[in-house]
């Protein structure tokens, strides 16, 4: 296990690819983004990124909201 | 008479654009969207709940194959913040059609329009297309098409504040200035703000508290579109001139 900073959270998670941790978490990989020490990690690279003790990783999607 | 507006090379039928916030739930939040008959909608970018990923998503019921999705930084009181969210909004969901908003303070929720600006520049360098919520300044309008805004969205009143168009000269020249859309982004509190919004010449209108905190959302949605209809038909017609003092409808002649 590694320690990674999830939206702002302090997580211990398995290593691996972002794409396994999207996974892990139940998370549909076409429905969010994925940010990884602020630089946005392309979706076609989520499986070839491999998780880092540290990082500080932004998973995303789309809410409501207006203005 | 099909009477359609574009934006960025798309092109729309509905000039109304409805948020997507404050609804009860996503059920009222899909059927005010249906009677709005708006054909974009915005959304906002907010990280997962990690905790409960099972939680229902927009998507799940608002599709965005079938209603252009509109992502904003609403939330974002700086240029790195909404640009950092539209990078990842791209990424989430490929628009690039996207609409910016730098807040400048929480109680009034008026843009930073130097970090607006600032921003406009830095996405349109990055192949963004964006609307840019503004002030109501024709000079920073102009300022903004310059930067590379594809359309843009003056305030008629504070975000959610309900209070109708303020400055009905400012829109006016905005308009008459502008060679891009303009559309009134907030203020709108009922139907009769939106008909005067498209009745002074603005390409389109985009509101969510004036329809999501109405008693009835569906009613106050379909409201609305008919609102915006009827401004636009109004601004197209060519209003009457306005005379100080009365003008009879009736002939003179022939009064017994």
């Amino acid at each position: 296990m590694i320690s990674v900073i999830l939206n702002g959270e302090p997580r211990q998670v398995r290593q691996g690819s972002i794409a396994d941790l999207v996974a892990s978490l139940g998370l549909d990989v076409k429905k969010v983004a994925v940010e990884r020490n602020r630089e946005i990690v392309p979706r076609s690279t989520l499986a070839d990124v491999a998780l880092a003790e540290g990082d500080a990783l932004e998973i995303v999607h789309f809410v409501g909201g207006g203005c | 008479m099909t009477d359609q507006w574009s934006v960025a090379g798309r092109t729309f039928t509905s000039r109304l654009i409805v948020g997507t916030g404050k609804y009860k739930d996503f059920e009222q939040n899909a059927a005010a969207l249906e009677a709005s008959g708006a054909e974009i909608v915005t959304v906002a970018v907010r990280r997962v709940n990690v905790s409960d990923p099972s939680a229902p998503m927009l998507t799940d019921y608002i599709d965005p194959k079938k209603v252009t999705y509109l992502p904003n930084t609403a939330g974002c009181f700086n240029a790195d913040d909404a640009i950092r969210t539209l990078r990842l909004a791209r990424e989430a969901g490929g628009w690039d059609l996207v609409k910016l908003e730098v807040l400048g303070e929480a109680k009034t929720l008026y843009p930073n329009m130097r970090e607006t600006l600032e921003a406009t520049e830095v996405l349109a360098k990055e192949g963004f297309l964006p609307m840019v919520y503004c002030v109501d300044d024709p000079i920073a309008a102009k300022q903004l098409e310059d930067a590379g805004a594809v359309a843009i969205m003056p305030l008629g009143a504070p975000i959610g504040s309900g209070l109708g168009i303020q400055n009905r000269v400012t829109i006016r020249l905005i308009v008459e200035g502008a060679s891009v859309p303009v559309l009134v982004d907030a203020g709108v509190g009922t139907a009769s703000d939106a008909a005067v919004a498209m009745e002074l010449g603005c390409d389109g209108v985009l509101m969510n508290t004036a329809i999501a905190e109405a008693k009835d959302p569906i009613r106050m949605a379909r409201a609305m579109k008919l609102a915006v209809e009827a401004g636009r038909d109004a601004y197209l017609a060519g209003r009457m001139g306005q005379r100080r003092y009365a003008d009879p409808s009736s002939p003179l002649a022939g009064l017994i």
